[in-house]
């Protein structure tokens, strides 16, 4: 049974995986179909026909994990790490008759490299599916407080 | 400490027929004289007319340093002016675009002016009579920019009184523009959405560099592409259709021999692409319908002609570069000696189907985003570069990959593909746009 302590414990661990790169894990966590966006555009509705700063179904994400990892990856020497600060998760939808579990995560993003470190604010909406007993990301959404700004690179998982 | 001060001597000799000194890239007084000199003889681009579609509409942009402000006029008419006041200074315009309705007012005194910059009106104005008002600057409303081209709705603009016509400055370079706006069936490329903006922590001329750099992409975007083309190939099971994604970062890891082969093509003042006989963008999936829409158009023969020119990147100089096949224009804006914001503008084809606006779209946010895993590759070598750059034990930077010592400047020609005689092109117009007006301004000034 799907409850509202279900989505927000799982909205807490996806965090902790990426805070502790268990890249793996985390991607584990999604569906098959699953889709990470990052919206370029106050309220964006549409992530393909409006610009994006990501909008990465599993391939690409498999293909950026694997990235972190390459022995050729220079922007990875050093390696980066992340801190996610979220607070409590709005519940959106809880309904399982229906399959609909949304959340709405207000955080506050560290990424760190070197002895640079950037910080972000922004929300992370969670659209989340029930296959077998547990949940799975159909889409995580990430919006930028200030999304049209000029960051320098970003290269972990918000 | 001026070292170069407005020797022309001085700086002319950075640039050696195939080595720059370093300075360029990391002194700043060096780039104090880049804004000074080469960016106001240079054509620089300011913005695209479809950003300006009804009278009132506004952009912002800088040309080097200067914040200027393009406005369209209810006669339709196009202006360039500097975006300042000229009562106090203040900028009339603080957002990249808008509309002012009729008139721009100055949110500090009120004082207002037509979208052609003339002066309108000054609130309690009798407080200026007889004070000699009528003979300064400030009464002929808004400073504009006189030497300003409108080529295919892509605005340029010179803020030199003197200098090179905009002819003669871009020549046959402007096929790239033109091919982009021949690859919609309305022959009109459309705006519709706001840049994807990417902080450099480097000189702007690296990002300029590396866009002709044809030697790089196998190597520093291995990580990349390479690991995505490795992703793919294990993934795809029986999947025959490669993922619009995979086509787009597959190229990247060609070997030198296609990039040998491809080409390169150098014009005077510091252009030059990629992408001669063929390019990366080469062998991307037919978008259905688009062909048909393509031949209707232009009929058959053109249309094919218009397709088959896949070029890869073109440079414009001083800082931008145009993707054709893709409707990517990217510019270099130079902030300071080791910061250059990047803004990567998506045109929309006019009248042709979504799914070519859709892939244009992910090739700017897959390539040049700073979520892009390929622009951190790239940005990574751009930072160990100016950090490199300060060591004393070299000061040159080397690009003679494939000179010659009978290379003609300012030239047009057709070359090997892993050349560096492009970069080579750009630092010749460089050190002639630096360097063009500076012994004309030392007289002035003594």
């Amino acid at each position: 049974m799907i409850t509202e302590k279900t989505i927000t414990d799982f909205i807490y661990r996806e965090a902790d995986l990426l805070d502790t790169m268990q890249w793996q894990a985390w991607l584990d966590l999604f569906h098959p179909e699953g889709r990470y966006w990052m919206p370029l555009e106050w309220q964006q509705q549409d992530p393909v026909l409006q610009p994006s700063l990501m909008y990465e179904d599993l391939l690409l994400l498999k293909v950026r994990v694997e990235r972190l990892a390459g022995e050729r990856t220079f922007s990875q020497k050093p390696k980066s790490r992340c801190h996610h600060l979220l607070q409590a998760p709005q519940i959106v939808a809880c309904d399982t008759a229906a399959g609909v579990f949304k959340a709405r995560t207000s955080y506050i993003y560290t990424e760190t490299r070197g002895d640079m470190l950037e910080r972000y604010s922004g929300w992370a909406s969670h659209d989340l599916v029930q296959v077998g007993d547990a949940l799975k990301i159909k889409l995580k959404r990430v919006d930028l407080v200030n999304f049209d700004a000029p960051f320098g690179n970003i290269q972990l998982f918000m | 400490m001026a070292k170069y001060g407005r020797d022309a001597h001085a700086i002319a000799a950075l640039v050696r027929e195939a080595e720059v000194h370093r300075d360029v890239y990391v002194d700043p007084e060096i780039f104090e004289l880049e804004m000074e000199h080469l960016f106001p003889n240079s054509w620089v681009y300011v913005g695209h007319a479809s950003q300006l579609a009804k009278p009132g509409d506004f952009i912002t942009a800088n040309i080097g340093r200067q914040p200027v402000l393009a406005s369209r006029h209810t006669d339709g008419s196009i202006h360039v002016f500097y975006n300042r006041c000229p009562h106090k200074g203040t900028k009339l315009a603080s957002e990249p675009c808008g509309n002012t309705g009729k008139f721009f007012r100055c949110p500090y005194h009120a004082w207002s002016f037509k979208t052609d910059g003339s002066l309108l009106a000054i609130p309690l104005k009798k407080g200026y009579e007889g004070t000699g008002f009528g003979d300064t600057q400030a009464n002929e409303g808004l400073s504009k920019v006189k030497n300003v081209v409108i080529h295919r709705d892509f605005i340029f603009a010179r803020l030199s009184d003197s200098g090179v016509s905009f002819e003669d400055y871009f020549g046959e370079s402007l096929s790239t523009i033109d091919n982009m706006v021949d690859r919609s069936p309305e022959g009109k490329l459309a705006v519709m959405a706001t840049p994807i903006r990417y902080m450099h922590t480097c000189n702007w001329k690296m990002l300029v560099e590396n866009q002709t750099d044809t030697c790089h992409p196998m190597v520093a975007h291995e990580s990349s592409a390479g690991t995505a083309v490795k992703v793919w190939k294990r993934e795809q099971g029986d999947s025959t259709e490669t993922p619009m994604a995979v086509q787009l970062y597959g190229p990247f890891m060609s070997p030198y021999e296609f990039y040998e082969q491809s080409g390169i093509r150098i014009w005077p003042n510091g252009h030059g692409h990629t992408g001669v006989a063929n390019s990366i963008h080469s062998n991307y999936s037919d978008i259905p319908g688009y062909l048909d829409q393509m031949v209707a158009a232009y009929g058959e023969k053109r249309a094919h002609e218009i397709l088959g020119e896949v070029r890869h990147n073109t440079v414009y100089f001083p800082n931008i570069m145009v993707k054709g096949a893709v409707q990517i224009l990217r510019n270099f804006i130079p902030i300071a000696v080791d910061r250059t914001l990047v803004e990567s503008w998506v045109y929309r084809l006019v009248g042709a189907p979504d799914k070519l606006y859709e892939r244009a779209l992910m090739y700017n946010r897959f390539i040049n985003a700073p979520t892009s895993i390929v622009g951190h590759d790239d940005l990574e070598m751009y930072e160990r570069a100016q950090e490199g750059l300060k060591s004393n034990g070299n000061q040159w930077v080397n690009l003679r990959r494939l000179y010659e010592s009978d290379e003609e400047q300012d030239v047009t020609a057709v070359i090997n593909g892993t050349s560096e005689r492009q970069m080579r092109n750009q630092f010749h117009a460089w050190a002639k746009f630096m360097t063009m007006d500076m012994d004309k301004r030392v007289e002035a000034a003594e």
